[in-house]
């Protein structure tokens, strides 16, 4: 310690009292470390609920088989097939629709009144209960377009859904392009859109996919506007055609959880492992793009 | 003005004042050399001489710390003139004290010798070049470009008055060939004494260089 | 002494012809590439240069010094007109690029900054590889020649060629700073400017790279014209043959205060204000 060659009365003005400053930092990481130990404990304990319940009736005939109002025979392809279907089309039509809006607002926009109420529209978008897309799903695809409670008229809703937090997580992915890279490119006579195709995209790339992916498993888990639009809760068949019906994991769940007979609630508790590991999936899908394209270079 | 560079400004101020020390060590050395010549006295003579160590060393200490300054501050405009006049200055003035050493010198070897005549233009020589070199280090310090040239202008009179005291000189040879000794080391003196004015209008060159950053020979001297 | 007259003459002849103004370099005597004339430029209502009027010689280095907020980098961006990029941005008066006016109507700024290279403070390759630093400014301006050999004398020019030669596919962030400086230097160059703009362009350096950035910019000298913005005094006093001296004060900001040759600037600076700044007693 150099204390002994402060000046005593400058030293005097100091109340060092280092224990003390440091037990207060030792409280506070206890504190986080109780908070994160809670939250594993309750997830923890869902996650053993649902597997203990759900395991015995995880086997090839459940994921192979259509839904049976005997428990022992139900099985859960309809609403798995359901899912990857009408996914398959919501990222088809969320995707480009989004990264271009996204690209829009952060690049083209600039800081017009017009921009600026779009970006509200947007937020506000993003936090609109997703019930209320479902009641525009039914008016506008259901009913107007008459698509009926197809496939098609599930993803085009879905893809309202998540629409907006794909054009939030994009340009959050956009603006995370360092403003050099831009100047660089500027400086060398490239145009705008030139910059942004070869070296804001490219930079953003990972950015962008994480947001989609994240926001596709958000819609995984939906089931509050498929239930409005009217999807199916008992389909003993695969869709084959866009326009077919169809029903999805969550509602599936759902609505063996509704049943009467105990021996259903497992059978759901089946179908949520199945469900978590599709999102496991996707997750890690989207961890693996990041780093993909991280260490590209 | 509000300067940010007080440490640095110290050490130039430092610098210039041990200039002026040096300058006037160099003065009393010129003083007591032709003082001692005109006196005869040999052993006053013999100080000059060893005094003139202490001169050299002063010079030496001076222009180290002026290469340190440069080394370690990086001087720019009037600051970098500033310590490149003094490098100079301090360099004609150890120039001049040589010179002292060398009237010194002379007195030495005139030794019991008579003189062939009572000294009197060598004396005002050695004034008026005394009062240049003076007045030239006061312009310096009051960074004053037209007095340097004033000052500089009046090596005319120390060139008139060594014309005389050379003109004096060799009448007296011609009438009296056994003085031609003598009065050739006396010549020297004069001599010695002329540079040393031509020395200072170095130094009042230097002066206006660190004030207009313009670099002009502003009296040749005839000699 | 006829012989001391003459000898005075002719060492008074000597000394006229050793004048110091005699060693500098005429700046009227160049072929000025670029002229900026009268030129002023505010952000929205906040004024960033006041009637500039500066002529910058062909295959010369000029710094552009000044302290913080002097309106320097924003002299330089306007000359490639990145400033547009700003919102807000308005100009008045005219730069000249040999004699065109890039700021008068139908100019379009995209052709303006290919003949005006610019390199950034802050070292920014591409996260690309080395080759394709070079080659994105060549291809998008559609360059027909050799790619390899561009790559090649592009790298050799700033003086980086022997340091990453055998791997070119290596990315460009995998080099050190200095060698990435010199990698923006290699690809601004590929596109053939006229001129090179650098704003800082050894802040973020270490001595040693700093020099070497120094060392290639007295070489690519000969065949461009450099501007350079510098906060290093003694980096404007080691490249540069000019020196332009901006401040901004109370009443005028963006203002230039003194331009001409380096050694006159920092030896006996015409102006009060920038002795004081070049000797460090500011404010």
């Amino acid at each position: 310690m150099v204390v002994g060659q402060i000046p005593a009365q400058q030293a005097a003005e100091f109340s060092v009292d280092l224990p003390r400053r440091k037990a207060v930092g030792w409280v506070f990481i206890a504190l986080g470390l109780l908070s994160i130990l809670f939250a594993l404990f309750i997830l923890l304990l869902l996650l053993y609920d649902v597997v203990h319940r759900g395991l015995p009736y995880l086997t090839w005939e459940f994921l192979t088989g259509f839904d049976s109002r005997f428990p022992s025979r139900a099985g859960v392809l309809a609403a798995l097939a359901g899912t990857v279907y009408m996914m398959g089309f919501t990222i088809l039509f969320a995707l480009p629709l989004g990264i271009m809006a996204a690209i829009y607002l952060e690049e083209y926009a600039g800081d017009s009144w017009f921009a600026n109420a779009v970006q509200i529209n947007i937020s506000n978008l993003a936090s609109v209960p997703s019930i209320i897309y479902g009641l525009l799903g039914l008016q506008v695809f259901v009913r107007v377009m008459g698509l009926n409670r197809s496939v098609l008229a599930g993803a085009l809703t879905m893809a309202l859904v998540i629409l907006p937090i794909i054009i939030v997580a994009s340009r959050e992915a956009l603006r995370s392009v360092p403003p050099s890279i831009r100047d660089a490119s500027l400086a060398l006579g490239a145009t705008k859109w030139q910059t942004i195709r070869h070296h804001v995209l490219p930079y953003a790339v990972s950015g962008i996919m994480t947001g989609n992916i994240l926001a596709a498993a958000r819609a995984i888990g939906e089931s509050a506007p498929l239930i409005a639009i009217g999807a199916l809760t008992f389909v003993p068949f695969t869709p084959n055609s866009p326009l077919d019906l169809f029903t999805v994991l969550p509602i599936q769940i759902f609505n063996w959880t509704s049943r009467p007979q105990e021996a259903f609630h497992d059978v759901a508790a089946a179908g949520i492992i199945v469900l978590l590991v599709v999102l496991l999936i996707l997750n890690s899908l989207a961890i693996f793009l990041r780093w993909r394209f991280r260490t590209q270079f | 003005m509000a300067s940010i560079r007080t440490h640095f400004e110290q050490q130039l101020r430092e610098l210039q004042d041990d200039t002026l020390v040096l300058g006037s060590m160099v003065d009393s050395a010129i003083a007591s050399a032709v003082d001692a010549l005109k006196r005869r006295d040999l052993e006053a003579s013999n100080r000059v001489i060893d005094e003139d160590n202490l001169i050299d060393r002063k010079r030496w200490e001076i222009e180290q710390r002026s290469i340190m300054i440069i080394a370690t501050q990086q001087p720019t405009a009037s600051d970098l003139r500033f310590l490149y006049a003094i490098a100079s200055i301090i360099t004609d003035l150890e120039r001049m004290a040589d010179h002292a050493e060398g009237i010194a010198k002379i007195s030495l070897m005139i030794g019991d010798n008579p003189l062939p005549k009572p000294l009197i233009d060598i004396p005002r020589m050695c004034d008026v070049s005394r009062s240049m070199l003076r007045r030239s280090l006061d312009a310096f310090v009051n960074r004053d470009a037209e007095g340097a040239k004033a000052v500089a202008q009046e090596d005319d009179l120390v060139d008139a008055l060594y014309d005389q005291v050379y003109r004096e000189l060799l009448t007296i040879m011609i009438e009296n060939p056994r003085t031609i000794t003598i009065a050739t080391y006396l010549l020297w003196a004069a001599h010695n004494l002329e540079r040393i004015a031509d020395r200072v209008t170095n130094i009042c060159e230097r002066v206006v260089y660190t004030v207009t950053g313009r670099m002009e020979e502003i009296n040749v001297s005839k000699y | 002494m006829t012989v001391q007259d003459s000898t005075a003459t002719l060492l008074k002849s000597t000394s006229a012809h050793h004048s110091p103004s005699t060693y500098y370099h005429s700046m009227a005597e160049a072929d000025t590439v670029i002229s900026v004339r009268n030129f002023s430029l505010w952000y929205s209502k906040k004024r960033a240069l006041t009637n500039v009027t500066i002529d910058f010689p062909r295959n010369q280095i000029t710094a552009l010094i000044g302290p913080s907020g002097c309106g320097k980098s924003t002299l330089l961006r306007a000359i490639n007109r990145m400033n547009d990029l700003i919102k807000g941005v308005r100009t008045e008066g005219n730069i000249l690029i040999d004699g065109n006016d890039i700021y008068a109507k139908g100019v379009d700024p995209v052709e303006v900054r290919r003949r005006i290279g610019m390199v950034f403070q802050k070292p920014n390759p591409f996260p690309r590889s080395i080759r394709e630093n070079i080659l994105f400014g060549a291809k998008i301006n559609g360059y027909k020649g050799d790619y390899d050999q561009l790559v090649e004398e592009c790298l050799r020019r700033a003086a980086l060629w022997d340091e990453v030669k055998d791997d070119l596919n290596k990315s460009g962030l995998a080099l050190s700073g200095g060698q990435q400086q010199r990698l923006c230097i290699a690809r601004a160059i590929a596109v053939a400017p006229e001129v090179i703009l650098m704003d800082e362009p050894c802040s973020a350096l270490d001595p040693i790279s700093t020099l070497r950035i120094e060392e290639l910019m007295r070489d690519l000298a000969k065949q461009y014209t450099i501007l350079v913005v510098t906060h290093n005094m003694q980096q404007a006093s080691r490249v540069a043959d000019n020196v332009a001296f901006m401040l901004s004060d109370d009443v005028t900001t963006g203002m230039l205060v003194e331009y001409g040759p380096t050694s006159e600037v920092f030896t006996n600076p015409k102006s009060k204000r920038t002795e004081d700044y070049i000797t460090g007693r500011f404010g």
